[in-house]
């Protein structure tokens, strides 16, 4: 399906135009992303392949503002995310923005509903509210068992289904995944994708995931690969 | 809204090793102050608690001490017949002359011996001196007899000046006939004899040292010192009593130097080593933070939580060195007096108010060494964070 006959029939989520990432790493210029133009609509599960070095991720934290571009536009939300401040952009993201890591990045002194509740505590939820809130996100996840564990009592996919369970508590619009199944055994990287899957779907969020896996982007509604920092056309794959 | 402060505390648990080694640093330095502040503090209590506003100290004029003062018995009789003063059930005039001199006592702590001040009154003198108790087994000395009558503190700190002793000083031997309690005046630190005989055994019979004068009313007294000061024939000096001993905490100023000195080399370095462990935890938490930051919270909430953790940490320190200087609550010691140029003896005071310094110091302590690894987390780049290991 192509974008223009996309955004015509559904809401777009994230737009970019020329969007480009530069930097200068050890004297050497970089181009980490170049005029990079996308457009994901509302309800999509789009998978951002490519080799090491390709840009995914790159674009991925452009699109979760939590890094600036060089060069182009960013749209997401209908906001401009080179328009925002620092202290607008935390907010966006804490309201609009669910993020999951390759690695978790659960704070390990806090329990698995307490790690949830953390994104709550920027909204003004009552404590009982917050914490019924994290302890529903939990058992959607299938923890509900596992409220006050801490991370180090967790397997590594039952700490990636607390990290989803964080991740989609404040009920956001846009979940974004950086290689979410990247440490996970077989049958765990199924389980979460099947999660992410079931938001997408069941839940109409819209997901952006980052994978190097074939198998995890056939979850996805749509596959888009970069190469080099360039987004190839859609349809065509990476040599690599 | 915050990091909550459960994140803090249970950080500082985690590293508990760390925790305990930087709180001990800061305890050290907290012990330090508040033991130099106690002993400020009881010395100052010890002077302000021995004056009375009504009693009026009379000196030769130009004399900032009893010691080097000289009161005539006619300048005396020329004070008893001034207006304002207090009288007691007789009709008498409430005026004491005293004389005051220094006798070397060897001490538990200096066998060599230390200047201790001998007072030679008359009842009066007694009367005029509120709180004054004998300890049970004790009286007060007799006139025309060579007794006297020791300080609480004295008693205690002085082998020599236990009830029954007898003391060699002047031309004469002393008999402990009793021990006396001021409760926490500096009068603990004197030993009190027969105005008469103590005069004449140090050849100063019609020339004691002081008078000390009881005004009826505040008035009286603020007219009593003015009349004394500008009566030319007298050529004496008045102050309050209690102006007079306050005069004496200078005495206390070198340990508040030499104590405050040290606690503010301690204090620096405390500081670095608050700031050193909590550089190490940004370190070590970079990636949380850079998480903390994807879930929205702002640089100024991360800025704030490692800023109240470093206080906490702090204040942890502080409530150690409190409880470390407890112990020394009530201990008895003695400083030199440079007015009477004799020991005062006087019980450290950690009191509630001096501890809540020392916590407020140590959470100043933390604070200073925690504000620069706050801001380094608060400005840390989302990415960079979290790709830090």
């Amino acid at each position: 399906m192509s974008e223009t006959k996309l955004s015509e029939s559904s809401e777009v989520v994230i737009r970019t135009n020329k969007l480009t990432k530069e930097f200068i790493r050890d004297e050497f210029h970089v181009i980490a992303l170049k005029d990079v133009n996308i457009e994901i609509h509302r309800g999509e599960f789009v998978a951002l392949m490519g080799p090491s070095g390709s840009g995914k991720s790159t674009l991925l934290h452009l699109i979760a503002a939590m890094d600036k571009s060089t060069g182009g536009e960013i749209e997401v939300l209908g906001e401009n995310l080179n328009r925002l401040s620092d202290t607008q952009i935390a907010h966006w993201r804490n309201v609009h923005v669910g993020f999951v890591f390759q690695q978790f990045n659960l704070i390990p002194v806090l329990t698995a509903l307490e790690n949830v509740e953390l994104p709550l505590k920027l909204t003004n939820l009552k404590k009982a509210e917050r914490l019924e809130h994290a302890t529903t996100a939990l058992k959607l996840v299938g923890l509900g068992d596992r409220l006050g564990h801490f991370p180090r009592q967790l397997s590594g996919g039952q700490e990636q289904r607390v990290a989803i369970a964080r991740a989609i508590v404040t009920d956001p619009q846009l979940i974004l995944a950086d290689e979410p199944t990247g440490n996970l055994d077989a049958q765990s990287a199924d389980d979460v994708l099947t999660m992410l899957s079931r938001l997408n779907k069941e839940y109409s969020k819209t997901v952006v995931m980052v994978t190097h896996d074939p198998h995890a982007a056939k979850f996805a509604t749509r596959v888009r690969h970069l190469e080099k920092g360039e987004l190839l056309p859609e349809g065509v794959t990476t040599t690599a | 809204m915050a990091v909550p402060v459960s994140y803090n505390v249970r950080n500082l648990i985690v590293r508990k090793t760390t925790t305990i080694m930087t709180a001990l640093g800061i305890a050290l330095t907290v012990a330090v102050l508040l033991s130099v502040m106690g002993l400020v503090n009881g010395l100052d209590s010890a002077l302000a608690s021995t004056g009375d506003p009504l009693n009026i100290m009379v000196l030769r004029r130009g004399s900032t001490a009893e010691l080097t003062s000289v009161v005539s018995r006619q300048q005396y009789q020329d004070i008893r017949a001034l207006p304002g003063i207090a009288r007691d059930a007789t009709g008498e005039p409430l005026v004491s002359l005293e004389m005051v001199t220094v006798i070397q006592l060897a001490s538990v702590d200096a066998p060599d011996g230390i200047n201790v001040n001998i007072r030679g009154l008359t009842q009066t003198g007694i009367d005029l001196r509120h709180g004054l108790t004998i300890q049970s087994g004790g009286r007060w000395f007799q006139q025309g007899r060579n007794e006297v009558v020791v300080g609480a503190s004295i008693a205690k700190r002085f082998p020599a000046a236990k009830l029954g002793n007898t003391l060699r000083f002047g031309r004469s031997n002393w008999k402990v006939v009793g021990v006396m309690d001021a409760g926490q005046s500096a009068t603990n630190s004197e030993i009190f004899g027969d105005l008469n005989l103590v005069s004449a055994d140090y050849n100063r019979l019609d020339f004691p040292s002081s008078a000390l004068v009881r005004a009826t009313d505040a008035v009286s007294a603020a007219a009593l010192v003015n009349a004394i000061k500008t009566d030319q024939r007298l050529n004496l000096d008045a102050i309050s009593e209690r102006a007079y001993y306050d005069k004496q905490s200078v005495s206390a100023a070198p340990i508040k130097f030499l104590g405050g000195f040290v606690a503010i080399i301690m204090a620096v370095g405390s500081s670095f080593a608050a700031m050193n462990t909590m550089f190490a935890a940004v370190s070590r938490r970079s990636k949380e933070i850079g998480t903390l930051r994807v879930l929205g919270f702002s640089r100024s909430s991360i800025l704030l939580s490692f800023f109240i953790e470093s206080v906490l940490l702090a204040a942890f320190g502080g409530l150690i060195g409190c409880l470390l200087v407890l112990p020394l609550n009530g201990l008895t010691t003695g400083i030199g007096n440079f007015v009477t140029f004799s020991e005062t003896s006087f019980a450290l005071r950690i009191s509630p108010l001096i501890m809540l310094a020392g916590l407020g110091f140590a959470m100043l302590l933390g604070a200073l060494g925690g504000f620069f690894p706050a801001r380094n987390a608060a400005t840390k780049q989302i990415l960079v964070a979290l790709r830090e290991v």
